[in-house]
């Protein structure tokens, strides 16, 4: 015999349960609505760059991708009514400045976040710099240029150097907090297995820490470098501008950014277009960081 | 007469048979003002496995890791007695904690393989103390002991933090034996271990008593009882308003297990069987 009491139909007992969707129900029509809100958000916050991208390859992008390249790569910028000319020195200039400033800024921003990530993290002296690097981040980028003009250009002079060191302060806390994150998610978990195998605090730094957090720091530094370039008033009071290709560190020196404001305020075109060209360079070499840092940051599995 | 001269419980004192390798007398260890363990002596026999059971909180963790002097990167930490491991006080002042941790490895509860390649992982150590010899050699051996060999062999290159869970902890095993260190302290290397992995690590740290000292935490009476030759049981006194941990009894596993002196062994250890 059967356990079943077959003097019940079975759909009596328990309705089948219905589980298909339910296409106009309120909640469903929420959701789509505000997923497509959502969706629309997403997009406008895209627009402005890929605009900005569209607007420079359209006034630039002839000029930069043309047969003129070598010349607009390389060239010195053209005088009055001159034709022709490109942004050499003002590539030159940049990288050079970029490179004074990563060489100074990112030796002192990875010790010191060791120092606030490992070596003394809730000491008053670590949580006194870390705020301060904070304030930092809300420093407006002409302060800096100001700050050196003030304590280095009046003395000697509009050079390199002083661009460089303004472009410094400003790379500064972008590594420090960067680099102190990186390393400071790095779990307690493998900092002590590498004390349990006899490492100095130094070793366990060395091997365990930095080559943990090595993506997460070159991602900050790169972050920095990209932010660095593009920066143009901290140079204005600083690195000035030049014509002419760097001899010496010195010297006032000519950087991208300076000549995009010089040149887009002229009244002859080719200066206009080769204003153009130069802000599609550098909108190109701080895309290129950006997505090398993107890269580099990736966890890898 | 005075509150603190009332008689505490204090252990009575193991009679070790064979040589013993670390002689810990904890008097008391503190975090901060905590008093977390008192008037614990655990002398470790060399070459035998001592295991170490009791309730959660009840310090073993804690002694264990003060054998090494791991617990000295935590601030707060103050140790009082003495760890004598041959003949010479691990905390006495000329002491490097460094030094003794090169002599004393350690296994860890959570498995924490460092975020490098498998083979640097078992090399690091060998590395760290500039090992001259084969290196492939070496670091294979560590992992066939460590059974997780076959399972690696191929991708030797893969970062450590691949590995599933048991993989990860036994090639911490590997990496802590990779340097043959004098004495191995493991903290419950098994919790998160399945139960075929299990039985292959205690079939290492078998194998592994022929040349080392091994003393282990486990929450696992069968465990204990399967692998430990000396077993210490602790317990927490609540009594006095704090929750410091003792040592309640030392000594042989079988008469732990099977004729314990204390009734409170004899409680904890009916109440796990039962
Ligand atoms: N870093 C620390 N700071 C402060 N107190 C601590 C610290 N580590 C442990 N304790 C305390 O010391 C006591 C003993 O802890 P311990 O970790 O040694 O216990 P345990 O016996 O290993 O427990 P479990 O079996 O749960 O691992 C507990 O009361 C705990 O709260
Ligand atoms: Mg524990």
């Amino acid at each position: 015999m059967s356990d079943f009491d077959l003097t019940m139909p079975p759909e009596a007992v328990r309705p089948t349960p219905q589980l298909s969707r339910q296409g106009f129900e309120i909640r469903a029509l929420q959701s789509t609505v505000l997923t497509g809100l959502t969706w629309l958000a997403a997009v406008l916050a895209a627009v402005p760059l890929f605009s900005v991208i569209y607007l420079l390859l359209a006034q630039g992008g002839s000029r930069l991708f043309g047969s003129d390249f070598v010349e607009v790569i390389t060239g010195l910028p053209p005088a009055g009514f001159e034709m022709g000319g490109g942004i050499g020195p003002a590539i030159v200039g940049t990288l050079v400045m970029v490179g004074i400033a990563s060489v100074i800024s990112i030796p002192i921003g990875i010790l010191a976040a060791i120092y606030l990530g490992v070596l003394d993290p809730h000491s008053k002296m670590a949580n006194t710099s870390r705020f301060l690097a904070k304030v930092l981040t809300g420093f407006p980028s002409i302060m800096a240029g100001v700050f050196v003009y003030a304590v280095l250009v009046i003395h000697w002079g509009y050079s390199a150097w002083a661009g460089g060191i303004a472009l410094a302060v400003l790379m500064l806390r972008t590594v420090v907090l960067a680099a102190e994150e990186a390393i400071s998610q790095v779990p307690q978990r493998m900092k002590d297995a590498a004390y349990g195998m006899g490492c100095t605090r130094t070793q366990v730094i060395w091997k365990v820490v930095l080559p943990t957090g090595l993506p997460g720091i070159l991602t900050g530094v790169l972050l920095a470098v990209a932010g660095a370039a593009g920066e143009s008033a901290p140079l204005l009071f600083t690195a000035l501008f030049s014509n002419y290709f760097i001899s010496e560190l010195s010297e006032p020196t000519a950087s991208l950014s300076i000549l995009i404001f010089n040149f887009s305020g002229m009244p002859f075109p080719n200066q206009i277009e080769l204003a153009w060209t130069a802000s599609l360079v550098l909108v190109l070499l701080v895309l290129m960081f950006n997505i090398l840092a993107r890269l580099i940051g990736q966890p890898k599995v | 007469m005075n509150a603190v001269a009332e008689s505490v419980f204090v252990a009575q004192p193991y009679q070790a048979v064979g040589d013993i390798i670390i002689d810990c007398k904890v008097d008391k260890i503190f975090y901060g003002d905590f008093l977390a363990v008192r008037d614990s002596t655990v002398p470790i026999e060399k070459k035998k496995i001592t295991g170490f059971i009791g309730p959660s909180g009840c310090g073993k963790s804690t002694v264990l890791r003060s054998l090494n002097r791991m617990n000295d990167l935590i601030q707060v930490f103050r140790f009082v007695g003495s760890v004598i491991y041959h003949g010479q006080d691990v905390y006495a002042a000329k002491v490097d904690p460094v030094l003794v941790r090169r002599y004393i490895g350690m296994v860890f509860q959570q498995p924490n393989p460092f975020s490098m390649s498998i083979y640097d992982n078992v090399a690091f150590g060998l590395r760290l103390n500039r090992f001259k010899g084969d290196m492939d050699e070496r670091v294979q051996k560590a992992l066939e002991r460590a059974a997780l060999w076959k399972e690696v062999k191929d991708k030797l290159k893969n970062s450590g933090l691949s590995l599933s869970g048991g993989q990860q902890q036994r090639l911490c095993i590997a990496r802590a034996i990779a340097t043959e260190p004098d004495v191995l302290l493991m903290d419950e290397p098994c919790s998160a271990l399945d139960p075929i992995a299990t039985r292959q690590v205690e079939e290492l740290m078998l194998e592994l008593k022929a040349n080392y000292t091994l003393a282990l935490v486990t929450h696992n009476m069968q465990q204990a009882t399967r692998v430990a030759d000396t077993t210490a049981f602790f317990s927490v006194d609540i009594s006095h308003g704090g929750r410091t941990g003792y040592l309640v009894e030392m000594g042989p596993t079988k008469q732990i297990f099977e004729d314990p002196r204390e009734q409170l062994t004899k409680d904890y250890i009916s109440g796990q069987f039962s």
